[in-house]
Order: structure tokens, then sequence, then C-alpha cells
């Protein structure tokens, strides 16, 4: 089994980038989930993958939390490998978790510091002063001891966010964070993403919109990496059918606006 | 009779008091252990790991003889933890689906255990107390064997609670806090093989699973923080062995059957009361 010591986490190389990918290829399942992937996301950016459903955002993100390896090529975090750290969160999708189960909400955001105590430790005052300062942060004090079953859509990815904290993760990924909230909750966690600044963000999403407007960079997706770069950079027409096919209507007006009426986004151009 | 005389009667004999000492001892642990179970919904693992002990108790029957109750018991321990192990690499390669892979187990390694079985004489009696159980009959040995190895499970629990928690909640969060997770996998079927053995003698490895099942299942529907339904759901397993014993006492019905029996009665009225409870206060708020 390896596994880095929770008491000694590896050392993170200064100079390397964040988050490094170097023709990046991954099979899942016996056929090639993602291939030909190469970028570098500097400490402290937020980094929006997309591309239409199967083009392996999930992928990425498992890869980079180090739930996958690559097939061929690397994935460094911080010039090592993922398994090393215990600096990466990931935050799943609201569909994989079992909301049933009896947990309140800091049963769950404590449980961020588990990696870090080690075994046969129970976390002490220091761990849950931790795990209620990232409740406040998230505005999810006054919720601590609900149930987490009875939380909304946007309350249950706040929890997540918090545990991500109080774990004193560097690089969070999250897996289609916004995926069947409602606009008001939508705006309420792109806010929240937005005040963690010094956290390195990796989200997964569908909507281009939400991605050219929220994002510092983008990568476009589709079993292959299209393209990396600024939203308004990489959302070129081409790109975009090529990641999304021919079969999305696209459409530029009057004032240089691309237009691309799928999942009901739209986006800018130059 | 009075009723203390009532309840007082049966514990002029020995074989009673040790068989209730047995009883609340297995529906405590039980509880404990179970709760994984059914908050990792695995009742159908839990149930395959309980039948597969068979073939252990059949081997040990050939091979020590069917007195010896001791390597009996022994036998049971090391097949149990086997298979649990076994089934968790199988169901971890993903080739086949998990409920088939155990299925599999299951049927294959109970049909070998009633293929060995029927080697050793007097093979009916024998199958019938390994099945249901023979809590009257347990000894002081027993007992300590049972309290023994109860208190090392509750122990392990106890020490890894955190990490066996995480690891049932998230095992993908679990990973990435870089927590050994099939270690920790592994030693929940583990506790729950052992589990299985020492509840051998109190209900039979056919009725294991309602005592493993039923009682957090019901405190589930009271209380939501783990180590509640843990509590409660020890007090109703040990409740259930109780009140399981004396009805077996004196309606002369099997004694494992009858604590079960007792056990799901306890989730049905609670799930009536809870049912309940919830239509009065959607009425009073309409």
């Amino acid at each position: 089994m390896r596994r880095s010591r929770a008491e000694r986490p590896v050392a993170h190389d200064p100079l390397a980038p964040a988050l490094e990918a170097r023709d990046l290829s991954v099979s899942y399942g016996g056929r090639v989930a993602l291939r030909d992937v190469t970028f570098a996301l500097e400490a402290g950016r937020r980094l929006a993958v997309v591309g239409p459903n199967g083009a392996g955002k999930s992928t990425l993100l498992r890869v980079a939390a180090g739930l996958l390896s690559a097939a061929s090529g690397t994935l460094l975090v911080h010039g090592h490998a993922p398994r090393e750290h215990v600096c990466v969160a990931y935050v799943p999708q609201r569909s994989d978790v079992d909301w049933r189960f009896p947990l309140c909400v800091a049963d769950v955001v404590l449980m961020g510091r588990t990696g870090r105590l080690g075994p046969l430790r129970r976390p002490g005052r220091a761990d849950r002063q931790l795990a209620r300062a990232a409740m406040e942060r998230v505005g999810l004090d006054s919720l601590a001891a609900r149930q987490i079953g009875e939380l909304s859509g946007g309350e249950q990815q706040k929890m997540f966010i918090a545990r991500a904290l109080a774990q004193e993760a560097e690089i969070v990924l999250l897996d289609e964070p916004l995926a069947g909230l409602d606009v008001p909750a939508t705006t309420d966690v792109l806010a929240l993403l937005g005040t963690l600044e010094r956290a390195t963000l990796v989200v997964a999403l569908h909507d281009l919109a939400v991605a050219a407007a929220s994002f510092d960079l983008v990568l476009l997706v589709r079993q292959r990496m299209i393209r990396f770069g600024r939203p308004a950079d990489a959302f070129e027409p081409d790109a975009l059918e090529e990641a999304y096919g021919s079969s999305v209507p696209m459409a530029r007006t009057a004032d240089g606006r691309l237009v691309v009426p799928d999942d009901d986004c739209v986006k800018e151009d130059r | 009779m009075t009723a203390l005389g009532g309840l007082l009667a049966p514990l002029r004999h020995a074989f009673m008091v040790r068989a209730l000492i047995a009883s609340v001892l297995v529906g405590g642990l039980c509880s404990v252990v179970g709760a994984f179970v059914v908050l990792r919904s695995m009742a159908f693992l839990g149930d395959a790991i309980a039948h597969s002990v068979l073939p252990g108790i059949a081997t040990g029957m050939l091979v020590a003889g069917r007195g010896d109750r001791r390597s009996l018991f022994w036998w049971a321990l090391g097949t149990s933890i086997l298979v649990a192990l076994g089934i968790g690499w199988v169901s971890r390669r993903g080739r086949i689906r998990e409920q088939t892979a155990i299925g599999i187990v299951f049927a294959g390694t109970f049909a070998l255990g009633i293929a060995l079985l029927s080697r050793v004489r007097g093979f009916a009696i024998d199958l019938v107390h390994v099945l249901f159980g023979n809590v009257l009959g347990v000894s002081s040995g027993d007992l300590i064997l049972i309290a023994a190895f109860g208190a090392g499970v509750l122990l392990l629990v106890a020490l890894f609670y955190k990490e066996l928690l995480v690891v049932s909640f998230d095992r993908t969060h679990a990973a990435t806090l870089r927590l050994p997770v099939s270690v920790y996998e592994s030693l929940t079927l583990i506790l729950v093989a052992v589990t299985v053995v020492v509840s051998l003698q109190v209900v039979g490895l056919a009725l294991t699973l309602a005592l493993l099942v039923a009682p957090p299942t019901t405190a589930l529907l009271f209380v939501r923080r783990v180590p509640r339904v843990m509590g409660v759901g020890a007090a109703i397993g040990a409740a259930s062995g109780i009140a399981g014993l004396y009805l077996s006492y004196y309606l002369d019905v099997a004694s494992g059957a009858a604590i079960v029996l007792v056990a799901i009665a306890f989730f049905l009225l609670a799930l009536l009361a809870t049912s309940y409870r919830k239509t009065a206060r959607r009425r009073s708020r309409a």
C-alpha cells in the first residue's frame, strides 16, 4: 500500500507548478479515457475542466487526486506524485454520496482531519477548532449539528468545501459542484469558491458560460486535450466544434459574440 | 407465580444464567459491528460470511471430532476470516459484479460445508446446532471465548473508529487522505467474520444476520449519529437476547429463533411508532 505518513507530508517543490501534466494518458476500464493532456497550473489559479459528458473530466480529477494512475505520461502535484500528498482534496459529485448516513455537518467536516491525525489518535481541540473555523468560513456554522440529509444542495456542496479546508488542502478538486443546483445556490457556491484565494482549484464543469465568467483558465477536453488557456482564447469556434461536434449550433452575433445554445449556456468570444 | 418469580425461576438453572450472559454479550456485540453492516449496505455480504463458516466447522469435526468444541471454534474462526478476505479480494477485482461474486462464494462454501458435514456421523443434530445455535449448551469456557473475542472486536472498533467511519462514508475521500482503504475494508470484513463466529452458539449462522442488521436499523429510526446508533443498537440487541431467552424458556421454542423474533418485533414496533409519529406531525402541521 503506497502511503505517505500523515505526520511527514512530502515537501513541495517550490519551483514546480501546483499541477503539471505532461503527455498524460489514462485508461479506465480497459479503454483510453483521456490522452495527450499537457498543461501547467500555477498555485492559486482556478481551472475549469469542460467538455461533453464522458469527455474524461472526472478521470482527470481522479488522477490528480491520486485515485487513478496514468497509463503513460505524468501528472505531478507540486513536483511529486499525487499519492504522496495529503494536501489534495477531492469533492465528490453530490449524487455519489449516501445522504442517509447518520452524520451531522460537524462530523463530516471533522473527517477532513483524519489523514493528518494518523491512526489511533482522536481529534483534539485544535482539530475541532480548525473544523469550526472551516464551517464559519463557508457559512455553515449555524448548521453544524444539522443532519447531512437535511441540507440543501448548496449547503451540501459547502460542507464538502469546509471538509477540504479542514483537511488544509492546497489543491481542491471539485467534480461538477454546480450540478443540480438552482441559480441562487450556484451563485452562492461560485462566490465561496472565489474567496478561496490561496487554494488551487480544479473544477469539472459542463457549463461553458460559468467557466468563461468565473475561471482564470479552462481545459477543453473530449477524451483528449483540445485546448488549454484563458477562456477567451480557448473557446474558439473550431475548438468548441471539436469538443461538442458540429451538431452544436453556434452563431456569431453582430457584435462578435459567439452564441452556443447548448445546456442553455452563452459564452463570449472575440 | 408472581412476575418477579417468573423472572427469577429460570435463573435457578446454571445453564440459563450462562445462556443469558452469552445472549447479552452477543446481542450487544452484533449491534455494534452490525452498524457498519447496515451503514455500508452489506447485509448480503454479512450473510455470506456467516454461511461460509460451515465448511470450517465441518472440517473441524472431521479432523478433531465432533466433541472438541474448542477446536471447532478455531476452525470456524479461521475459515470465516479467510472467506471474508477472499470475498473482499474478489469484489475489488471488479470483473464480476460484487453481488454475483458474493452469491457464488455464499452458495459454494455452504454446499461444501454440507457435503463435508454429511461425512460426519450424527450429522443432522450438528447441522441444526450450527445453523440455529445452541445457547442452552454454552459452557463457562465458551463464555470466556465469547467475552474475550467480543472485547477484542470492540477494542478494534474503538481504536480505528474514525478510520472505519471515513472509509464507510466516503472511500474516495479516505483515499485522498491517504488512508490504506483496502486494509480498513478488510478489517471491517474480519470484524464481521469474528462476530459471526462468536455468535454461532447463541443464534447460529443462519440467524446471525438478523442480529447484525435488525438492532442497528431499529436504532437508526430514533437516533441519527453513528455512536448513538451503536449504543442504542447494542441495548436493543442485549434486550432482545434477554427477552428471547425468557420467551424460549416459557413457550418452549428454539432460543436462537426466539431472540431473533424479539429483535424483529422491536424493529416492527419502532417502525410503526415512528411512522405514526410522522403522520401525526404532518397532521398537526396541516
